[in-house]
């Protein structure tokens, strides 16, 4: 069987698994997201905060994600709470670094311009500080979202879903007939979705970013 | 039209009692016992070097720095333990090169004040338009745009206009101008001084230069180290009389000349000169020179515009026609020049006047050495005395703290460095 003959027989499970990989990758960056920023919002103005966010995130990102899936396993069980808890916790890095950076970059002579105008402190996080580096913090998240599509495929290891599955299969059956077919689908449908995504990311740069600061 | 409908609070007075700044680790004050009264709609320069601790001075009393000691009201009220928030969206702030919001456009930044206390969109609409013109910038046209649009002294603008925004009574400006080209700014400390005009806030502006404090000041605090007040006095006393050698150093060379900048034309007597029209007969003109006692008479076109000098020789050698005769007048200055241009003018004319013209063109009278010198020396003179007075004053305050402080070091043990 030919590889387009195998797309075609069995796109049907194949367009599954792309929408579940992406789907998977698409809320764990969601709630990385959120919990990044926001811890980038709680540490960036202290020096050893800031650090030891940055490097505790880090030292995640070495744990290799075979390893970190195998660990997480007997605590939290087989499928989607694995793969959902990998996914986040890699995904931090990029996000939490960039907006570290971004918020200590806004320039202080702004903050010191917010303050004297008389704006509260979260208020001129939201206004000022936020938006001033939601550009770096977006390519963060572009960045992390490139990341998890690869990590996303180990999650089947752990029975989660996902395009991973496909690759796994296909490992599984060397030799036989649709084993090449199996693993090239799985990692080709990874890279369009990759793809998919930061073509996303750039539409979005271009609706949120506002005009002033764009480059 | 939006002017007229320009509903302004006017000044507030600043009171700035035993003012103290402290930074941990640093057994000298950053800024000690500052004393000051700010009178309501006046603009108070602080001027001194770097480090003088003028900025800090500046930003405890919007309390962006929290004073380590003492007392600050504005407009009688003590303001020293409000908060913070509601005291700085009264009172206006701009800062050197603007520091508006590059991710806002102008009237979003405009906007932000008049938004936190809370005005209705259609008010603060009409405020935009308002401030816009008034700091001169075509709302239509700068409105939408954004801050990296602008170029540096447009920027200033709309960070004036920003801190103007919801009226406050007292302006804060820490080197606004800082950043700008030479040119710019003197375009920007001609718009502040016609705003002020307007407006009649009470400013309190921070700069290092000092030919700008001369400029804008109804009032100059020169500050030396720690923020004392080496002099706090107008311009022209403290051109004529700097109290000491710190603050003479500060003026810098050329503060007779300097002190021309601060008067006008019309301040100074102007001298009558014998003039004839370009209608009049040759005859009369013949006339009017020989009566006037001068060498010289002025001509004047048709629109009584000063036009030529004409000496005796001239009309001797004119037969019947002045068409040829005398010499153009090539510079005239208005009443609204400052002595310095008048002097100027004096001195390139190889006759030692210049005509003084009005709104017109049209000719008022004539100022030459001789008027402007005497008028000089009676500037300087009237100066001295009243800076003499502010001086003793100045002193006796000083006296009456150093004593209070005498005593209140015994109180504590007594360590004085």
């Amino acid at each position: 069987m030919s590889f387009w003959e195998y797309l075609g027989n069995r796109h049907q499970q194949l367009l599954t698994d792309a929408y579940q990989h992406a789907s998977a990758v698409f809320q764990c960056m969601v709630v990385a997201t959120v919990i990044g920023v926001l811890i980038g919002v709680v540490t960036y103005r202290s020096e050893w905060a800031g650090n030891l966010a940055t490097l505790t995130t880090s030292t995640i990102l070495t744990i290799p994600s075979l390893a970190m899936i195998g660990l997480l396993i007997p605590i939290v069980g087989l499928g989607v709470p694995p793969t959902v808890i990998a996914l986040t916790l890699y995904g931090l890095l990029p996000i939490v670094r960039n907006a570290i950076v971004g918020l200590r970059g806004v320039d202080p002579s702004l903050v010191d311009a917010a303050t004297g105008i008389g704006m509260s402190r979260p208020m001129r996080l939201v206004r000022v500080e936020l938006p001033l580096a939601w550009p770096p913090i977006l390519t963060g998240i572009r960045v992390s979202t490139q990341m998890l599509m690869g990590i996303a495929a180990i999650a089947a290891y752990a029975s989660g879903p996902g395009l991973g599955n496909e690759i796994f299969r296909g490992i599984a059956s060397l030799g036989s007939k649709n084993a090449l077919n199996q693993v090239l689908a799985g990692t080709l449908g990874i890279i369009v979705l990759a793809l998919l995504f930061d073509a996303a990311y750039v539409l979005i740069g271009r609706l949120t970013i506002p005009r002033g600061i764009r480059v | 039209m939006s002017e007229t409908s320009t509903s302004t609070a006017s000044g507030a007075s600043i009171e700035l009692e035993n003012l103290t700044k402290r930074y941990p680790g640093n057994p000298q004050p950053s800024v000690d016992n500052v004393n000051m009264e700010i009178k309501a709609g006046e603009i108070v320069i602080f001027v001194g070097p770097s480090g003088c601790g003028k900025s800090t001075t500046l930003k405890m009393i919007n309390r962006l720095i929290e004073p380590s000691g003492g007392r600050i009201r504005i407009d009688g009220e003590d303001v020293t333990d409000i908060d913070p928030v509601k005291l700085r969206r009264k009172v206006g702030y701009a800062i050197q090169s603007a520091g508006l919001f590059p991710h806002m456009t102008v009237a979003q930044n405009i906007a932000l004040v008049p938004k936190m206390v809370g005005w209705g969109k259609s008010r603060i609409k009409d405020r935009v338009e308002e401030l816009l013109d008034l700091v001169g910038l075509d709302p239509g046209e700068f409105h939408g745009r954004y801050p990296r649009q602008l170029s540096g002294g447009q920027q200033q603008r709309v960070g004036v206009a920003r801190a103007l925004a919801a009226d406050p009574p007292v302006l804060l400006m820490d080197e606004p101008f800082g950043a700008v080209d030479p040119i710019t700014r003197d375009h920007l400390q001609d718009e502040l001084i016609r705003l002020q005009h307007e407006l009649h806030k009470t400013i309190v502006f921070v700069t290092h230069d000092f030919d700008e404090a001369i400029k804008l000041g109804d009032r100059i605090a020169v500050l030396r180290e720690r923020s004392h007040i080496a002099q706090f006095d107008t311009p022209e006393a403290i051109l004529t009389n700097p109290a000491d050698d710190f603050v003479s150093g500060f003026v810098g060379a050329g503060a007779a000349l300097k002190r021309l900048n601060l008067t006008r034309v019309r301040d100074v007597e102007i001298t009558d000169y014998p003039v004839v029209t370009v209608d009049d007969p040759l005859q009369d003109i013949f006339n009017r020179l020989r009566d006037s006692g001068t060498n010289e008479i002025l001509l004047l076109d048709k629109r009584g515009r000063p036009y030529k000098w004409l000496r005796r020789g001239d009309l001797m050698r004119a037969k019947g026609s002045l068409a040829r005769a005398g010499t153009l007048v090539h510079d005239t200055v208005t009443r609204d020049a400052t002595l310095r241009d008048a002097l100027e003018a004096v001195l390139t004319d190889n006759a030692g006047r210049v005509a003084v013209t009005g709104r017109r063109g049209e000719y008022t009278g004539v100022v030459d050495m001789e008027t402007l010198m005497n008028s000089v020396h009676e500037l300087l003179e009237a100066d001295r005395l009243e800076a003499m007075e502010h001086q003793h004053e100045l002193e006796e305050a000083r006296a009456a703290q150093t004593h209070a402080e005498q005593e209140g070091d015994t109180d504590g043990g007594g360590k004085k460095a």
